[in-house]
């Protein structure tokens, strides 16, 4: 299984810089949107997946058993999707934004400064 | 001392304060901190002459040896009274000079910034103070030849003046580290009895090296002394106290302040002869041709730099006695002619020698003053300056074989600095008034009493030689020297030689001055030469600096994000292929795989169906669809793999960004297809090499056994002591509770950007 996830990690990797290395603006956030998943899972993967073993603890525990997931990486990921949210809410609105004004969404053609328009 | 250095500063930061409030009043009473400093100093004048130097120690980081250590021996007392003495004259001056000017208290406080900075400098006894203090004054004198802001002029000369002179604290910089990594102490006081192992340390020959640089950078050595003219663009009071009695001196200092330590050496020696000569000459010949008051001083300013050089280069008692005394000469004679400069300037509105002429019947103190500080530079009987010159020769003389070479270098130096310092201190006073300059009338005494106060003691000390003989010159040479020195110094030796050298001097240069009309089109001739200057070697060298730089920046710089992209993702490519690829052999454990599942590999396989289809559909809405169901396959990953909070967040999160999407991005128009085939294909190579390089590095890592300490902490420890039985939702809200508040801050910022972006409405005139 973890071959198969190492493989889609690649993929999103691949995928994720493809779309960043186009000229659209959209493209571009999709693009991060991608690479930033890719990177969750890498984090995860590298964590040691587990079955079926959550990290809570149970009902009468004190502790975790002897086989649990890995809070850590979790909490990472956990943090990584909120922040990633913020940013994309962020891009998202400026691309209208941008649009609106310069009514295009090609990097190559923005170029001029505020003062230029 | 630490209080007489810090006070400079602190004055530095108050008096903007203080002025702004006090706009109308007289602002001589400024000029009592330099004052206040020269009486403090003058009082520690018994006790440096018993022979015993003041040593004060602060600790600041004692770890890295860097100390306030303030030394105050015969040399720095010399400086120090230099410095405090023609300070308080400056700024005395500078409240007439310019009475009323809109930035005033600015000026007073680059000044006060100077001075502090400067005195830290010829104190400090600690290396890397040392340094700091000589940074601190090139960065005032920019503030200070830059004060005419408006001027183009002056802030190329600012510019020019601080790169050079910055230039050489680097070098002072890596000479200091040397010398500390030589003598492994970081007090100079403490280096002059290492002074013989420091010589035959293989590191010598480099902190020479790199102490000439800083030395000739800052005290306008050749091929360095082009900022030095330029540098005249600062008002005169500048040009007095910084370039010429002071600031410039800082490197005639460094040298002689090392001459105990790193002197007596072929190298040291041959050096600062040869620069020192070559500069003395060159300066002083070129003094002739200008016709501007200021130049003139420039260059004659250059020239008697160069005299000390050469003179520490000598290295005799004789020679160094003879510096000690000519700082002080050419001090009180150049800082007086500065100030007339200054005056003329204010009064007629130019400084051009052929214009100007009979000044002497409307300004007659101001006449006396710089006719006095003529006569003193020119070393005639009974001024300050013959005692100098007298001694200049000495020193030459008693040279062994070199001795009539250089003697007729000294002479020819002396003569043309005698022509300049007539052309500049006399000529503008005799002759005949021009019709113009009938209503100029005397100025502010502020402004004249400082020039007849230096010109006067350059009389009176020529007279009376044996009241610094003991104060001020006795200490400084025997701190140079280390020995007890015995000499006498006087203005009469009868009928010798070098009396004889100085009758030549002056006759020949009267002569010379007679002859010799200093005139526009004699300017435009030696001028012609300019392009084979250092000065126009070095600024084609900072020219081909800033073209490649341009260059450079343009072909990195180029404001196109994929290209960054592809530089930064080549590169890290190519040295993680590397890394894999020749030092890394390729282990995959499957051992601890876990087993594929019916379900997991749907769902891997519609995820990777739709990362194909996001990246290659040509609706924009398709792509933001299946970016949602790559979104979901994840929720079920985390969810197969015990991470309920993570599949719950990227659930939310992903509905939300893909509702986000399709209702701002609704009325975009269609993808246009931008980019050709090859690029396509050049982006996607790129784009699956990475991909594959990260896979590799996962399998890397995966076989590697981690450590799970940290884990095991939050195991224990998360209901022991988080009272939470979600660990991930422990480490959260808990352990790292201040990161989750950080987390949450940012969110807000972007909510504020979101909300910010949507209800701006732009007027039609700010979006056109």
């Amino acid at each position: 299984m973890e071959l198969l996830l190492v493989i889609i990690i690649g993929l999103l990797y691949a995928a994720g810089i493809y779309m960043m290395l186009r000229r659209s603006l959209v493209k571009l956030i999709i693009g991060l949107i991608l690479l930033g998943n890719g990177a969750n899972l890498l984090i995860f993967l590298l964590g040691k997946i587990v079955k079926g073993e959550p990290p809570i603890i149970g009902p009468n525990e004190k502790m975790l058993g002897e086989i649990y997931a890995d809070p850590v990486p979790q909490a990472l990921i956990l943090t990584a999707i909120v922040i990633s949210f913020g940013l994309q809410a962020f891009a998202i609105i400026l691309i209208k934004r941008a649009y609106k004004v310069v009514k295009t969404d090609d990097l190559d053609e923005m170029y001029a400064t505020d003062e230029d328009l | 001392m630490l209080t007489a250095v810090i006070s400079g500063f602190i004055f530095a930061l108050l008096i903007p304060i203080i002025l702004g409030r006090l706009k109308s009043i007289s602002t001589l009473w400024v000029a009592l901190l330099p004052l206040t400093l020269f009486i403090y100093f003058l009082s520690k004048i018994p006790e440096i002459l018993a022979g015993n130097p003041i040593k004060t120690s602060y600790q600041w980081v004692p770890s890295l040896g860097i100390n306030l250590d303030f030394y105050l021996d015969g040399l720095s007392l010399l400086f120090v009274l230099l410095i405090s003495g023609v300070g308080t004259l400056v700024f005395v001056y500078t409240s007439a000079y310019l009475k009323g000017h809109h930035y005033l208290d600015r000026f007073y406080a680059y000044l006060s910034l100077f001075m502090a900075s400067m005195l830290g400098l010829v104190l400090s006894d600690n290396i890397y103070t040392l340094f700091l203090f000589w940074e601190l004054t090139s960065i005032s004198s920019f503030f200070l030849i830059g004060f005419n802001n408006d001027k183009e002029d002056s802030r190329k000369s600012a510019l020019t003046a601080l790169a050079i002179t910055g230039f050489g604290g680097l070098f002072l910089l890596a000479a200091m580290v040397g010398l500390g990594q030589i003598t492994d102490a970081y007090q100079i006081s403490a280096m002059a009895p290492m002074a013989d192992a420091i010589k035959d340390h293989s590191l010598y020959g480099w902190v020479l090296f790199f102490l000439f640089i800083a030395a000739f950078t800052k005290s306008a050595q050749f091929p360095f002394h082009f900022w030095l003219p330029g540098a005249m663009k600062a008002p005169t009071p500048v040009s007095t106290y910084l370039h010429s009695a002071t600031m410039v001196k800082a490197g005639v200092y460094l040298l002689a302040r090392f001459t105990p330590v790193l002197g007596n050496h072929e190298w040291w020696n041959g050096t600062l002869i040869i620069v020192g000569a070559l500069t003395m000459v060159y300066a002083a010949i070129h003094a002739l041709f200008r016709i501007d008051l200021k130049g003139i001083l420039a260059y004659s300013t250059i020239s008697a730099l160069g005299i000390l050089v050469f003179l520490i280069g000598l290295g005799s008692p004789d020679a160094l006695l003879a510096a000690s005394v000519f700082i002080l000469v050419h001090a009180l004679y150049k800082a007086t002619l500065f100030l007339v400069t200054g005056i003329i300037d204010h009064e007629t509105g130019t400084r051009d020698v052929t214009q100007l002429g009979g000044l002497n019947k409307v300004m007659l103190p101001v006449g006396i003053a710089a006719m006095l500080a003529a006569i003193s530079n020119a070393g005639i009987p009974p001024s300050f300056g013959f005692v100098g010159k007298d001694l200049i020769y000495e020193a030459t003389l008693g040279m062994g074989d070199l001795a009539w070479l250089l003697t007729c270098l000294a002479i020819l130096t002396n003569v043309a600095l005698l022509v300049a310092g007539f052309v500049a201190g006399i000529k503008p006073f005799i002759g005949k008034l021009p019709e113009k300059f009938k209503n100029v009338h005397l100025p502010a005494p502020s402004m004249y009493v400082p020039p007849l106060i230096l010109a006067g003691l350059g009389i009176l000390f020529g007279l009376f030689p044996g009241v610094l003989e003991g104060g001020l010159i006795k200490p400084a040479v025997s701190s140079l020297t280390g020995a007890r020195p015995d000499f006498h110094l006087q203005l009469w030796h009868g009928f010798n030689l070098i009396f004889l050298l100085s009758l030549i001097t002056i006759g020949s240069g009267t002569v010379l001055y007679f002859l010799l009309k200093p005139s526009e089109s004699l300017l435009k001739k030696v001028t012609a030469f300019d392009r084979f200057s250092p000065q126009s070697l070095i600024m084609g060298i900072s020219r081909g600096f800033a073209l490649a730089g341009k260059g450079w920046t343009g072909f990195f710089q180029n404001g196109y994000l994929r290209y960054y992209l592809i530089t930064i993702l080549g590169f890290l490519s190519l040295l993680l292929a590397y890394r894999l690829f020749i030092g890394v052999e390729l282990l995959i454990n499957t051992d601890v795989m876990t087993e594929v599942t019916f379900y997991e590999a749907v769902v891997l396989l519609v995820m990777a169906v739709a990362i194909l289809f996001t990246v290659f559909s040509k609706s924009r809405l398709a792509a933001v669809a299946s970016l949602g169901v790559v979104g979901y396959s994840f929720c079920l990953i985390f969810l197969f793999y015990s991470a309920p909070d993570l599949a719950m967040t990227q659930f939310s999160i992903d509905t939300l960004t893909v509702i986000l999407f399709v209702l701002v991005l609704y009325n975009l128009p269609k993808y246009l297809k931008l980019s050709d085939t090859r690029v396509r294909i050049r982006d996607g190579l790129l784009s699956l090499i990475f991909g594959a390089l990260i896979s590799i590095l996962a399998l890397e890592v995966m076989s590697e056994s981690l450590s799970k300490k940290t884990t095991e902490y939050y195991a224990e420890n998360a209901y022991l002591l988080g009272k939470g039985k979600n660990v991930v939702n422990v480490i959260l809200v808990d352990f790292r509770g201040f990161d989750t508040i950080v987390e949450i801050t940012v969110l807000a910022i972007a909510a504020i950007g979101v909300f910010g972006l949507l209800k701006l409405h732009l007027r039609s005139t700010e979006k056109e």
